[in-house]
This record gives C-alpha cells, sequence and structure tokens, in this order.
C-alpha cells in the first residue's frame, strides 16, 4: 500500500507525541499565569493559519503569500457582523467568517492559479495587499486605526460560556480551550484530507504537475479546491483571533502575516505537518524569550531562524534522538531532488 | 496518405499542422491508428516527432487539421480528458513522481479515469480496485515484484517500463511511446520490443522512434516524418524501398 501520508506521523511514536503533546497544551493553565495563557493561545492561533497554509506549501508545493488576508478578512467579517456592543454567538460568527474567507479565497485562487511558481506568489501577495488596502483606506473597518468589536459569545445549544463568569485569574481560560479545541479541529481535517484520495493527487500535483496532467488530473481544479480550503481554514484562524482579543486592525490583513506563517513553517518543518504548530510555539516563544534579553527582538529572532533554517533541513520537527530515526529514510532522500517548491 | 473525409482508424489525424511562429513543426499529417497494430513515426531529430505526439495528446493545439477518435472529433480536448477517452502516453525524457512509489505512480493513474468525485474523501485502502488494476498494469511491464520501491531509485531501464505502466493504468484503447527504448541498455531493449509486440496486440500502439533498426523489426505499419511533413507511410518494407526515405535518410544520420 501507499503507507502513511509523508506530512502525517509516520508511526505509532508520532502520533503519542502528538497526544502527549495536546495532553500538556490542555493542562497548562492550571500552572501557568495568565500573561501565559494568552500567549499560548496567540500562539495556537499562529499555528492554525500556518497549518492552514501547509495545506498548499508542504502537501500541494504552493507558495501563498496571500492567505494572511483571508485570516484578517474573516477578523473583519466578525467586526462588521457584530460591532461594539452588540455580541453574537460564535455559531453565527465562525460559519460566516469561513464562508468569507473561502469565497474570496475561490475567487483570488481562480485567478492566480493561473500564473505558476514566483508569477503565483506575486500575484497573491497582490490580491492580499488588494484586501488590505480596502480595509486601510477606506472606513468600512475603521480605517487604519482599527477598531473594537464584540467579541463572540461562546455559545452553542443553549450553553453559554461567559469568560466574566470566571475569577479574573481565569478569563483568559475560555478563549483558549476554544483555541485548542480549533487547533486540534484544523489538524484533524487537514489529517482527514491528507490522507484521502484528494490528498495523493495534492502530493503528486506537488512532486510532479505535468506528469498529473497527463495521467488525467485536472490539476488547477484540485489546486483551486485546496487553496480555498486553505483559505477556509485561515477565515477560522482570523476568526479566533477577533475571539481572542476583540480587536481588529489594517496589520492584520498585511502580507507580514503571511510571510510569519511561511516562516513558522519552515522554523517547524516543511516536511511535516505537526511543523506547522512546533514552529508557532517556538516562534511566539522565541519572540518572548528575545524580548526579556534584548531590546533588538527583531535581530534575535531573526538569527535564531537563519540558523534553525540552515542547520535543520526538516526544521524542528526533524530532529530526532540517535538510534530514532525517521522510518521513511529512504523515501525522503529520494524526495529531495523534488524538494523544491514548484509554482 | 488517402485523403478521406471520415479518417479511417480508431485514432486519426486529418491536416494537422503546427506552426510556431515562422516554425512549421508538423506539417499537413494525415494518418489513422488501428487496433492491433503497432505504428511507428520515426523521423531524424527535429522532424516533429514529438510535437506531433503533444498534439495527439492536446498538450499543444494544432494551428491547423483536425483529430478524430473513433470517428469523433476532439480537435481541442484538453490533456487530462484525454486518458478518460482511452488514449494514454509516455515521454520521451522519464517523467515519473520520483518520491512516490512505483505502485503509487500507477495506482494514480487508475484514479485518474476511474475514481468517481464521489469517492474522493475516501481513503485509498477503502478503494481496493484502484490498487488492483495498478498491479496489473505493473505485472504487465514486469515490474510487479518493485512495487513498494521508490520509484526515483529504479534502474533507468525499469524506469522507462513505470512510464508505460502508468499509460496502461488508464486500460486505453490507444498508447502513444515516445521513444520508450530511448537511453535503454541491449538487454532492456529486448525486454521492452518484446513488451511493445505484445501490447500491440489489444491496443492502437503509435511508436516514436528515431532508431530505423529497431523499427523495421518491431512495426506493423510506419510513417517517415521529414521536417514535419510526411515522407512516407505504408508497410516497413515498402518504406525501406522508398527512393525518398533512402535519400532523407543518407542525407541526414538518424
Amino acid at each position: 500500500m501507499s503507507g502513511p501520508h509523508r506530512m502525517l506521523p509516520q508511526s505509532r511514536w508520532g502520533w503519542l507525541a502528538l497526544i502527549v503533546g495536546t495532553a500538556v497544551l490542555a493542562a497548562l493553565p492550571y500552572f501557568a499565569t495568565p500573561y501565559y495563557v494568552g500567549l499560548a493561545t496567540t500562539a495556537m492561533i499562529g499555528a492554525m493559519l500556518a497549518l492552514a497554509l501547509h495545506l498548499l506549501v508542504g502537501a500541494t508545493g504552493l507558495v501563498s503569500l496571500g492567505h494572511g488576508a483571508f485570516y484578517g478578512l474573516a477578523a473583519y467579517v466578525v467586526f462588521l457582523l457584530s460591532p461594539e456592543g452588540s455580541a453574537r454567538p460564535i455559531w453565527q460568527t465562525l460559519p460566516a467568517a469561513i464562508l468569507v474567507a473561502g469565497v474570496v479565497a475561490l475567487a483570488v485562487g481562480a485567478l492566480s492559479l493561473r500564473t505558476r511558481g514566483f508569477f503565483f506568489l506575486m500575484v497573491t501577495l497582490a490580491f492580499g495587499q488588494m484586501i488590505f488596502f480596502v480595509f486601510h483606506d477606506t472606513k468600512l473597518g475603521g480605517g487604519t486605526d482599527g477598531a473594537y468589536l464584540a467579541k463572540p459569545l461562546i455559545a452553542a445549544f443553549g450553553f453559554e460560556i461567559n469568560p466574566l463568569d470566571f475569577p479574573r485569574s481565569r478569563r483568559a481560560w475560555p478563549a483558549y480551550y476554544v483555541a485548542l479545541v480549533q487547533l486540534v479541529a484544523t489538524y484533524l481535517i487537514l489529517t482527514f484530507l491528507l490522507r484521502s484520495l484528494f490528498g495523493r493527487v495534492l502530493e503528486g500535483i506537488k512532486v510532479n504537475e505535468p506528469r498529473m496532467l497527463a495521467l488525467g488530473f485536472n490539476a488547477n481544479r484540485y489546486k483551486l479546491a485546496a487553496f480555498t480550503i486553505a483559505g477556509m481554514l485561515a477565515g477560522a484562524a482570523g476568526h479566533m483571533w477577533s475571539l481572542q482579543t476583540g480587536f481588529v486592525n489594517p496589520e492584520l490583513v498585511g502580507w507580514t502575516k503571511s510571510a510569519e506563517a511561511l516562516l513558522i513553517i519552515l522554523l517547524g518543518g516543511i516536511g511535516s505537518l505537526a511543523g506547522a504548530v512546533v514552529g508557532a510555539f517556538a516562534f511566539y516563544g522565541l519572540g518572548e524569550a528575545a524580548q526579556l534579553i534584548t531590546e533588538r527582538k527583531l535581530l534575535v529572532e531573526g538569527i535564531v531562524i537563519l540558523v534553525v533554517v540552515i542547520l535543520l533541513r526538516d526544521g524542528l520537527v526533524g530532529i530526532r534522538l540517535p538510534g530514532l530515526r525517521r522510518t521513511k529514510a529512504v523515501a525522503a532522500d529520494a524526495a529531495r531532488p523534488e524538494a523544491r517548491v514548484h509554482g | 496518405m488517402a485523403d478521406a473525409s471520415t479518417p479511417a482508424g480508431i485514432l486519426a489525424t486529418q491536416g494537422l499542422s503546427k506552426s510556431f511562429g515562422g516554425l512549421r513543426a508538423v506539417h499537413n499529417v494525415t494518418l489513422g491508428l488501428n487496433t492491433h497494430e503497432l505504428h511507428a513515426v520515426i523521423g531524424p531529430n527535429g522532424a516533429g516527432k514529438s510535437t506531433f505526439v503533444n498534439l495527439l495528446t492536446g498538450h499543444l493545439r494544432p494551428t491547423a487539421g483536425r483529430l478524430f477518435l473513433e470517428g469523433r472529433d476532439i480537435t481541442g480536448t484538453p490533456p487530462w480528458e484525454m486518458p478518460r477517452l482511452g488514449v494514454a502516453r509516455s515521454f520521451q525524457r522519464t517523467n515519473i513522481m520520483k518520491s512516490l512509489s512505483v505502485l503509487e505512480n500507477v495506482r494514480l493513474g487508475v484514479q485518474a479515469v476511474r475514481l468517481p468525485a464521489r469517492a474522493l474523501l475516501r481513503t485509498p485502502r477503502s478503494q481496493a480496485y484502484l490498487v488492483e488494476a495498478a498491479r496489473r498494469a505493473l505485472d504487465r511491464v514486469g515490474l510487479g515484484a518493485h512495487e513498494n520501491a521508490i520509484s526515483g531509485v529504479l534502474s533507468h531501464g525499469a524506469q522507462r517500463q513505470l512510464e508505460i505502466a502508468m499509460a496502461l493504468a488508464a486500460e486505453p484503447k490507444v498508447l502513444l511511446l515516445d521513444e520508450p527504448l530511448a537511453g535503454m541498455g541491449p538487454e532492456e531493449g529486448e525486454r521492452m520490443v518484446a513488451l511493445l509486440q505484445s501490447l500491440a496486440r489489444e491496443h492502437a500502439v503509435l511508436l516514436i522512434e528515431h532508431d530505423m533498426d529497431f523499427v523495421f523489426k518491431v512495426a506493423d505499419r510506419m510513417t517517415v516524418l521529414v521536417e514535419g511533413a510526411v515522407l512516407a507511410s505504408g508497410k516497413p518494407t515498402e518504406v525501406r524501398a522508398n527512393p525518398d526515405v533512402q535519400r532523407a535518410y543518407l542525407g541526414s544520420p538518424a
């Protein structure tokens, strides 16, 4: 048989590591200060966006600089639906945010997938910046300063969890756990897709798109589907941002958000889905650590990321204890010539 | 060639032409492929052989002329629809998914033509018929024992066999093979010749080749292209006796 998808854990140990990691995250609020609970929530949101983008970068070989825009757009959808003072429940805002992000991603993807490689990168960047300027230069979403919004209510089926009902030290918990559930859901959705016959087609396209075309696959249709799904998942991440912070500003939509997600993928490991999660925690943890020791935070961040990317070809998840070599070492070696990015 | 208004043969061209700017790569080619027949197209380098194949598979759009499959005009069909119609190809330069297993390369080929869209989110394991069909194609070319190997580590000859298995995955009526012997050693070449002859018993095979001696051995019919146009067409013995062909091949080393 074909074996597990290249980007998923290759053995039971890999899955076990993921389960242990999830358990640690689930327990984290009990031994961390509210500040770090908030930071971990931010990292999980970054991980969701990076995971969404990884469906394109790692699984399909498409590098987009536009998915930060779908992320920010979704946060603005929440703002437009529930401006300050008139909150709506999450079961209304989340589907709306995903839907709008998905529809816009479908349109942007349909146009930008006519190009490849470098040009694809630039066209996605251009579309992303168009969306950025809609919010930056018009009064639609509070202009350059951004705006406060009513955080979506964590409510469904008659249940409601109101953070204000919690003691002060635990007010960050509801958002944290919503983010954790959403992070796990995002990973599982992507796992489901990668394991499916659809995921195998994306893999074939990543490795050799012209051959897939000749085999009888309309590659553009598959790439557009992946582009749109990634846009929807990025939208879900943007919704989570609004739920955590209750604030939107144009920076959320800008290209730096996309670049940050790409950096997280590189840091964590371009060949592994879980790399996006590891990378996000490393990225935000690094930012925090750098801030503690120096005022030149970005410089330290830059140097560390550079060193990791140069020294670790498979990112942080590529680190292995001696004797615990990846079972698919041969496969990985054979894959090297194809490791370059196809457009 | 005869200029019948409804071209004979399962896959047929009528006045097929392709120009790139001022260059006439393929000019007014009319020919038909029959089932159970190995039709070789030969010609010196630059004669337009590969361009011709790319016209047949929809990779290139003809500037003039038409393409027929079983009498139906399919000119302008995009390449990804051809395998489903029953036309599959291999490439002159080995073109496989090198980091995927041998089986997966062929299984994808089966999936492309046989998987209904509603089953796209199912796992490969649940669609056993895809794997079974892929194994049949691999057995056919003699790679059955290597299905789990990563295709990129196969020998060159085995990769050429895999190319053909990938084309067979579609269970096509017409096989278009672009220089399947390219770069093969004599022993591997012998095996490939036997394979081609057995394939021709069930399919219409179009073989692109520049080695004339080899073509005389295997072809039922052949067409000689020179500068994109048909110089001669017919049984190998007839073509060999054709003075134009002799002149063309004496003039330019094949």
